[in-house]
């Protein structure tokens, strides 16, 4: 190592220009980087990690104002650098990947080329030599055949290796600082051990710093030399991974740490952590399974959806055109599934399961593997092929989804969504929103008497009453959860359907709506029909969990027992890939740094 | 709510100044359609053969007729019987249209293919020719011109409003208000439909000054309104025949007055977008 760092970012202070007047983002932030180290940035979203991250690369957009500081990359100030060098260092000295590497592809040119793009432009490589070139960074990410790979476009690949792609293009020059915008959001538990182990593996190989941003603490605690903490755009602690996580010395850095679920956590836990007093009922989920009830309030039996192939791939698996030119579809990441008939593909595969009264189940896989196709249908938004759903008696997979609005049972299943910015109208207020199925499928009564029980609701899930007159986007992304499980349980649901409802949120505010979920169902009696691909959510909050994959239930069990010893070996493979972090330094379990000190030494 | 709605609009408004003088046009335009006939100095029709084909002064801002008909006074008569075949036209076609490319792009199947084909089959024909038809076709009256511009206008609204309902009728919160207990019409109507109209509304806006041109250009070869209407199209038909003589007033004045109201009409999409779109609101 040398003695002058990769990167200096120097008392950074950067301002945005917004409506409302001047923003400081950023407030004199100072780190270093050195040749082949891995730093971790780490923080919650709005903290100032992207900025800074975008800025040593003279990105931010023309709001954006440097007040203070410098960043030096080298010998050079990139702060002060004219566009024109700034061109030349990026891509070549420093390059990026991004959260979502589909939409970081140009979707219309064959993925191999755009990695000659790079190469074109910023290596000196002859021409002839670029497609060989291309390949062999295909082959360095690993991606199965390269060469027929190479003529792939990004649609046709899986958002595993478009990432993979997104890498070989960055690393396609050999830069020094690779900086990785959460690089795995938004990929399966499994697909990012893979990614991950392979960016740390190159990155050591080529003696590369990297600069990792991301919101999960697991991760950075699994890959990272260093770690830095930010929040509000300020630099609050910093320091080598095993001391961060053995002696937090910032109240926020442990807040985050305690947020974050980890195998032996509790609700009460994760609460703790977030300055709320935890409901006395907080305590572990085991203990809250309704004894006496005999008859399942769901009852799911061989549901079956077949969705049919495209036709062209119906008849002879090409069609017209692509047989003139002679080439054939792939269809990478998409699995052969079971034996279906020719022509359908089979998103669930024969599941059965049932929901007690007052029960918790937990409804595990990776995407694609069936489970959200599975809780459209039991939600009744979605027709299955074959099956029986019985709900409280009745099967209600008789009546089409088109119109089962008008169901009296409609209002017994309720749903909370992924997104809570995508499942609110943009243009109702947060009133109105909650007003909805009550409007629709309760007795709403008079303007008063509906004004008083939504504002009930807002008590009950904790939304400020002051903020039911806003629009979705004036509202924040916790706020905008609890607006979603607010119109969930307006009209008294007896199964609620949760489908990934903390995904989009940060850890803080996933412990506080975990919490919440988890009161407001001892409270109401209510069921749980939990959807994640995050394990460690899913213990805290079910008493049972059914994992899926590829459309069939693999295993099930009670929680606890499923996740510490688990049968299956694709369930072994799932609790694996979970990152992990041992916040106490036991000396008896290898910590993940020691593993890393001993590859960087290979 | 009224004071915030007031507010933003000043900002939207002061943000974008081209915004303000788009509005202040429009009000110019609006009042003389409803107040023209009160405010000029001369009856429109009212002929005067000792001050014919007068250049513009001061009794005659923008000149006399070859019947001495005062120009001034007919083009600002005019703007109403304009603007009314606009903006009823743009309106039959915005109703029309966007009822029935939303049913295509939400439904999709059958319904969207039968609509989408017959939008299709209107796109294909030269579209002031087809008005032209429709005009000679149904009988020359305004009412046929109103009906011809909105013929020809409604693919654009069709095809706009299938669009954007078609990339949100998957969103959660579509999915939501099924869960809410609406059915698939009423989700279309309340839901979704509220959220396609900004960008409806520039289309709206930018639509109403080429229906006016539309208007215009079909009384301007004989179609529509007859004389002795004051109508601009009709009056610059009529101008341009004494343009080789000199008298250029009479061509002139309706010809920037119906400049000016497409130019209105074009500036304004944007402004209406950023006051009906709530996102814009912080």
């Amino acid at each position: 190592m040398t003695s002058v760092p990769l990167l200096t970012i120097d008392e950074l202070s950067v301002a945005f220009k917004t409506r409302k007047g001047t923003v400081q983002a950023l407030h004199g932030v100072s780190f270093t980087l050195e040749k082949g180290e891995i730093i971790g940035l780490v923080g919650e979203s709005g903290s100032g990690k992207s900025v800074t991250a975008y800025n040593v690369l003279g990105l931010l957009g023309p709001a954006a104002r440097v007040t203070g500081g410098r960043i030096g990359f080298g010998g050079m100030t990139m702060t002060t650098a004219r566009e024109s060098a700034l061109r030349e260092i990026r891509g070549r000295e420093i390059s990026m990947i991004f959260q979502n590497p589909r939409g970081a592809l140009n979707p219309i040119r064959p993925v191999g080329r755009q990695i000659e793009d790079v190469l074109r432009e910023h290596s000196d490589l002859p021409r002839h030599k670029l497609k060989g070139a291309a390949i062999d960074m295909l082959h360095q990410v690993r991606i199965n055949e390269p060469e027929r790979r190479y003529a792939a476009y990004p649609f046709e690949l899986s958002g595993g290796m478009c990432q993979r792609v997104m890498i070989a293009m960055a690393l396609a020059c050999e830069p020094a600082l690779l900086i990785a915008d959460e690089p795995t959001t938004g990929l399966d538990v499994t697909t990012q051990k893979a990614i991950m182990d392979l960016l740390v593996e190159l990155a050591r190989a080529r003696h590369m710093a990297t600069l990792l941003i991301t919101h999960d603490l697991g991760i950075a605690a699994q890959y990272c030399d260093r770690i830095m903490v930010m929040e509000k755009g300020r630099l609050v602690e910093g320091g080598a991974t095993a001391d961060l996580f053995r002696a937090p010395r910032h109240p926020y850095t442990r807040k985050l740490i305690a947020a974050t679920p980890r195998p032996d956590s509790t609700l009460a836990d994760l609460i703790a952590s977030t300055g709320t007093p935890a409901r006395p009922a907080a305590e572990a989920p085991a203990t809250a399974v309704a004894p006496n009830a005999v008859e399942p309030l769901l009852e799911v039996t061989d549901l079956v959806k077949e969705y049919p192939l495209a036709e062209k791939t119906k008849a002879s698996g090409l069609g017209p055109l692509q047989r003139w030119f002679g080439r054939t579809p792939q269809t990478a990441g998409k699995d052969e599934p079971g034996q279906p008939p020719a022509g359908v593909f089979r998103a669930v595969d024969g599941v059965s399961f049932t929901v007690m009264p007052g029960e918790s189940v937990g409804l595990v896989g990776e995407s694609g593997c069936g489970k959200s196709t599975t809780s459209s249908m039991v939600a009744r938004l979605l027709d299955p092929t074959s099956g029986a759903i019985r709900f409280d008696g009745q099967d209600i997979a008789a009546v089409p989804a088109g119109r089962f609005a008008r169901s009296p049972l409609r209002a017994g299943i309720q749903m909370v969504f992924q997104d809570p910015t995508d499942s609110l109208n943009p243009r109702h207020t947060a009133f109105a929103a909650i007003a909805e199925p009550i409007r629709r499928l309760a007795t709403p009564g008079d303007g008063p008497a509906l004004t008083r029980r939504i504002e009930a609701l807002a008590d009950r899930v904790g939304l400020p009453r002051e903020l039911l007159s806003r629009f979705p986007h004036q509202l924040s992304g916790g706020q905008k959860a609890r607006v979603g499980i607010a119109r969930a349980i307006a009209v008294d649901p007896k199964l609620l359907i949760l489908d990934e409802p903390t995904s989009a949120l940060d850890v803080s505010v996933q412990a506080v709506v975990l919490e919440l979920l988890d009161g407001l169902r001892r409270e109401l009696g209510m069921s749980y029909l939990f959807v994640s691909h995050d394990l460690n959510v899913v213990r805290l909050l079910c008493h049972r969990v059914l994992v899926m994959h590829r459309g069939r239930i693999v295993e099930s069990g009670p929680a606890e027992r499923l996740l510490t010893s688990p049968d299956h070996p694709y369930t072994k493979a799932l609790i694996d890939a979970v990152p992990h972090f041992v916040p106490d330094g036991d000396p008896a379990a290898p910590t993940p740094e020691a593993a890393a000190l001993k590859l960087a030494g290979e | 709510m009224t004071a915030e709605a007031l507010r933003h609009a000043r900002y939207v408004v002061t943000e974008n100044p081209v915004t303000l003088v788009a509005f202040t046009l429009f009000t110019l335009l609006v009042t003389a359609a409803l107040f023209g006939p009160l405010l000029v100095p001369y009856d429109p029709l009212a002929t005067n053969t000792l001050v014919a084909l007068q250049p513009p002064s001061w009794d005659h801002w923008f000149g006399t007729d070859h019947l001495g008909r005062d120009v001034f006074s007919r083009v600002v008569v005019a703007a109403r019987l304009d603007l009314a075949i606009a903006v009823s036209a743009v309106a039959l076609s915005f109703v029309v249209g966007s009822v029935i490319g939303s049913i295509a792009g939400y439904y999709g199947g059958w319904a969207d293919r039968i609509i989408s084909r017959l939008v299709d089959t209107v796109m294909a024909f030269p579209l002031f020719v087809l008005a032209m038809g429709i005009v000679a076709a149904m009988g020359n009256t305004v009412e046929n011109v109103v009906y011809a511009t909105a013929i020809i206008n409604l693919p654009f609204y069709a095809r706009m409003a299938r669009a954007e309902v078609n990339v949100r009728r998957n969103a959660g919160w579509v999915a939501a208000a099924r869960l809410s207990g609406n059915s698939g019409a009423r989700v279309l109507a309340c839901h979704l439909f509220p959220n396609v109209l900004p960008p409806m509304m520039v289309q709206v806006s930018l639509n109403l000054g080429w229906a006016i041109l539309n208007a215009a250009g079909l009384s301007f070869i004989g179609l529509g309104v007859t004389p002795p209407t004051p109508e601009w199209g009709i009056m610059v038909a009529e101008g341009a025949n004494y343009i080789v003589s000199g008298q250029w007033w009479l061509a002139l004045f309706p010809g920037l007055a119906l400049m000016l109201a497409v130019f209105t009409f074009n500036l304004m999409g944007d402004g209406l977008r950023d006051l009906i779109d709530p996102q814009r609101r912080t």
